[in-house]
């Protein structure tokens, strides 16, 4: 196990970090640009003959443009990647296609090259800071401006990530991208506790609440914001990595809606989201809950953590030997298997455990980490948990898989 | 009954008025007729039919016809219930249910014709408490009143100098609209906007109901029934029922249902009026309290990162500010600092703070002097409460960022090297508000581009958490943690600063925690762009 890479999984899943066909908000676009429209100017347009519009539009590749901004963030030169953003929207490509498919792509990409093991977690963190500040440039640029005031006023609408939840970005996007299609956006950004979002649903009355989760670990706090949004009279979309590659949890949980994307959340919130209908408890949603096995696993998550770790120091001469540094990566990486482990019981979907197990196994490969050491902790935590039939047959399920790959 | 005709029993009108709730049972105990108010009583114990201590009595009775007695029942609603059996030539008898306050007593579970009932009533008081928007709950009230008492509601909103009216069709969506109008015209509405002095709910002549009041695309206004919203002290406004022209009055029952209905949305409308009245004082004083946003300013970038130690809470007892220099080329004070206590009063606390500090600033050349004249402020104050700070004055020198720092009782800032090294800078100074005089000890420390120094409270630092959940964060994690920032741009290296501790602290308690980290721009930088439409973090 060399030095440097986590023993056992990352620290903690980067910013659209997908997993197997997981998609994270938005979906990059790998098909060249779209002519953008650009419209014709109408005072003129009578006047100047034969002229038409698609000559006057300059051809912006996006698939180039992708490249070139890549290679601005990655090596930190933000000056450049505004520069090529601001030159693009210049050149007349739409705003949206550059907020979704030019850096909502770079940002799927970071992602992607993270879970490769060719960027570090802190130059993930760097990009992303970047990548913020080019949104944030952008989104002053007058061409935004332009085309916001074209569209009609569609109501109003709070974008908020999930209480814990700290990829924002996927969020910020969505924000960008509604302003744009002539929303009022409230955006509450990363770290929104539940209660000051409800109390904000309650002062603003918004049309719509649009939930961003990446981690699929924030699915119980998701399930939170979501009844009680309905509960104050807003419907909900849901969107994000956490909610499945086909929205499954989204629907599991309640939601009135769900998106796989921004473009596909603008559509759906544009057509208008019904009413909740009577209020109700989470708990009518998920009735496996009241085998308590979800509340025993996430309370004593730090005593499974703790003989899982003695467990590995006992049976594995290596684990006995690592440094500080190590060891605290190892509690880090151990306790993660044990909240997706919870969350799975939240859910009752097995799938989901399987799914963080078998990425986690692509990341430790990735690395050239052998993957012996989570086999060996699943195990563990299934004779700690042997009352528990659920969990029980979730590490099961885990460990056949991981026999399988 | 022996004199009942063919003709009366197939027109069973009769049943709706009749004084007392009745039931026709066939031969076999199946149930054939039976008026409105039977089948509420009967609802009550049997989910559907007849329940069992009424069959039980309906078999019982002697096959010779000979005239059998009451049989008594103690229903879990209504009470005692006699019910006397009358035997019909076909074989079926009318059970004929005596409850010692008759219909009346059954009268509030229903309006009319058994479409509105204590189950809609129920159903409706949960759509109302749901939210606590004013706008929401108007809405509720017209989709609602239009929709199970009238053909078309209108809700007058309290408050306000023009009339503010919500106005629903029966299965259309609600409408907001601004009248100018004189509420007296409509009698009882202007008392009712009032709350005072209570009216009852009354009829008004169709005809002479404005034309303001009547819902846009309904057609000839058959009836008008006004009715206050009661709002306990607070003025919640009216409901205005309206019914089509030839769609018939409304009856006793409805009404009933109508004032019981508008006693609930009174006292939804009144919680969300004070509800929002509250919430507005609350954010007009949380506004002067809340931690600013940084941004970039004189060729230094700032980013500052806050979390109060009650969640539910956006304000603690950290703060920390940034005020431009008053002059180009001059020094920008930055500060961060720690009021003993959390929580609201703390928070209060470091209002004043801020402002002494404010008001401080032409003598920022001199960080002992401001640290005194705080220190004398603070003693002479009736508040025991002390504060630790540091206060940074940053000035930009060509490519570098020069950073004069003093603490004063607090933690010395770090100081990230574009190499990874990570140093304390040498400040130390005693704490604000506790002793007769306050000392500090200068440090000046130079940043090349890609460096920052960072600032934080206690509350990074001791945040209890980690695989035990007793262990503190401590200063080498967060060393650590910087060490891996070198060159972030400094809202990066304030995320992940917090990233960690909240990732440390899982679902821990903890204090208020503040950090700010003033960076010296690498080269290629684009600064912070703020001021965006539609944030309202």
């Amino acid at each position: 196990m060399s030095t440097d890479t986590p023993p056992l999984t990352p620290a903690a899943p980067p910013r659209g970090a997908a997993r197997e066909g997981t998609a994270p908000a938005p979906a990059p676009a790998p098909v060249p640009a779209p002519a953008p429209q650009v419209p014709a100017p109408a005072v003129t347009a009578s006047a100047v003959p034969a002229r038409t519009p698609a000559v006057s539009v300059p051809v912006v590749s996006v698939p180039v443009l992708v490249e070139q901004v890549w290679e601005a963030v990655i090596g930190g030169d933000q000056a450049r990647a505004a520069a090529l953003a601001t030159g693009a929207l210049e050149a007349g490509l739409e705003p949206e296609a550059l907020l979704l498919d030019v850096i909502g792509g770079l940002q799927a990409r970071i992602g992607r090259e993270w879970a490769a093991d060719r960027i570090t977690v802190i130059q993930e963190h760097a990009a992303t800071a970047v990548n913020e500040r080019v949104v944030a440039l952008v989104a002053g640029h007058p061409a935004f401006a332009a085309v916001a005031a074209r569209q009609p006023d569609r109501g109003r609408v709070a974008v908020a990530c999930v209480d814990g939840e700290w990829h924002a970005f996927p969020a910020r996007l969505l924000t960008e991208v509604l302003v744009l299609r002539g929303w009022r956006v409230d955006h509450l950004g990363a770290q929104c506790p539940t209660p000051h979002l409800i109390a904000h649903l309650h002062r603003t009355a918004p049309d719509a609440l649009a939930l961003s989760a990446s981690l699929s670990t924030r699915l119980p706090a998701a399930h939170a914001a979501v009844t009680a949004a309905q509960a104050a009279g807003v419907p909900v979309i849901a969107g994000g990595a956490a909610f499945g590659p086909d929205g499954r949890y989204a629907r599991l949980l309640g939601a009135d809606a769900w998106a796989p994307d921004a473009r596909t959340a603008a559509e759906r919130l544009a057509r208008g989201l019904p009413l909740p209908s009577t209020p109700h408890q989470p708990v009518d949603d998920l009735p496996h809950l009241a085998d308590q096995e979800y509340t025993l696993v996430s309370r004593s998550s730090r005593e499974l953590v703790g003989a899982v770790m003695a467990a590995l120091e006992r049976e594995r001469p290596a684990v006995r030997s690592y440094t500080p540094l190590q060891r605290a990566h190892t509690l880090d990486d151990l306790g993660h298997i044990v909240e997706h482990l919870a969350v799975t019981l939240y859910t009752g979907d097995p799938e989901l455990f399987t799914a963080f197990t078998d990425w986690t196994r692509e990341v430790l490969r990735a690395r050239g980490v052998p993957d012996a050491l989570l086999a060996f902790a699943l195990t563990v935590l299934r004779e700690q948990l042997r009352d528990l039939p659920r969990s029980v047959a979730v590490l099961t399920a885990a460990l056949s898989t991981g026999d399988a790959a | 009954m022996a004199s009942s005709s063919p003709a009366a029993t197939t027109d069973r009108e009769f049943l709706n008025a009749a004084p007392y709730p009745v039931v026709v049972l066939g031969p076999d105990g199946a149930l054939l007729h039976s008026s409105p108010s039977a089948r509420r009583l009967l609802a009550a114990s049997a989910a559907d039919g007849v329940p069992p201590w009424l069959l039980r009595a309906h078999l019982d009775l002697a096959a010779d016809g000979a005239r059998p007695g009451p049989v008594r029942h103690a229903h879990p609603v209504a009470g005692p219930v006699e019910a006397h059996p009358t035997p019909r030539p076909d074989g079926s008898t009318v059970w004929w249910l005596v409850t010692p306050e008759g219909c009346a007593g059954l009268l509030p579970r229903t309006a009319g014709d058994g479409a509105c009932d204590w189950e809609l009533l129920t159903r409706l008081s949960g759509l109302l408490l749901s939210s606590l928007n004013v706008d929401r709950i108007l809405e509720t009230v017209a989709r609602q009143a239009a929709l199970h008492l009238a053909d078309a509601a209108v809700v007058v909103a309290p408050g306000g100098r023009t009339l503010r009216l919500v106005t629903c069709l029966r299965d259309g969506d609600p409408a907001h609209v601004q009248v100018r109008a004189d509420p007296a015209e409509v009698p009882g509405l202007a008392e009712a906007l009032q709350g005072f002095p209570p009216v009852p709910s009354r009829w008004i002549d169709p005809d002479a109901a404005p034309q303001w009041l009547r819902p846009a695309g309904f057609g000839r206004v058959g009836s008008v029934l006004v009715t206050p919203l009661p709002g306990h002290g607070v003025p919640a406004g009216a409901l205005v029922l309206l019914r089509a022209a030839g769609g018939g009055p409304f009856a006793t029952e409805e009404e009933v249902f109508a004032r019981l209905f508008a006693t609930r949305a009174g006292a939804a409308v009144s919680a969300a009026v004070m509800y929002s009245e509250q919430a507005a004082v609350t954010d007009l004083l949380m506004r002067e309290l809340l931690p600013p946003r940084l941004e970039h300013l004189d060729g230094v970038d700032y980013a500052g990162g806050y979390r109060a130690s009650v969640d539910r809470d956006r304000i603690g007892g950290d703060f920390y500010d940034v005020h431009p220099a008053d002059q180009p080329g001059g020094e920008t004070l930055a500060l961060l600092g720690d009021v003993s206590g959390k929580g609201l009063e703390a928070a209060v606390m470091t209002g004043k703070v801020r402002n002494t500090l404010h008001a401080l600033l032409p003598l920022a050349d001199d960080h002992g002097r401001v640290l005194n004249l705080l220190n004398r402020a603070l003693l002479t104050s009736r508040h025991t409460r002390f504060v630790s700070l540091v206060l940074a004055s940053v000035r930009r020198e060509d490519d570098r960022v020069r950073v004069r720092l003093s603490a004063a009782g607090h933690p010395a800032p770090m100081v990230l090297r574009a190499d990874g090294r990570v140093t304390d800078s040498t400040t130390l100074g005693s704490i604000v508000g506790v002793l007769p005089e306050a000392t500090t000890c200068t440090d000046t420390v130079l940043l090349d581009p890609g460096e920052a120094c960072v600032l934080y409270s206690d509350g990074i630092t001791e945040a209890k958490g980690g695989p035990t959940g007793r262990e503190q964060f401590g200063e080498h994690r967060l060393r650590q943690a910087l060490a891996q920032c070198a060159g972030l741009p400094a809202e990066a290296i304030v995320e992940r600063i917090q990233m960690l501790t909240a990732q440390w602290l899982r679902d821990g308690r903890h204090d208020d925690m503040a950090v700010m980290v003033i960076a010296a721009p690498p080269h290629g930088h684009l600064p912070v762009v703020t001021g965006r439409r539609g944030d309202t973090a």
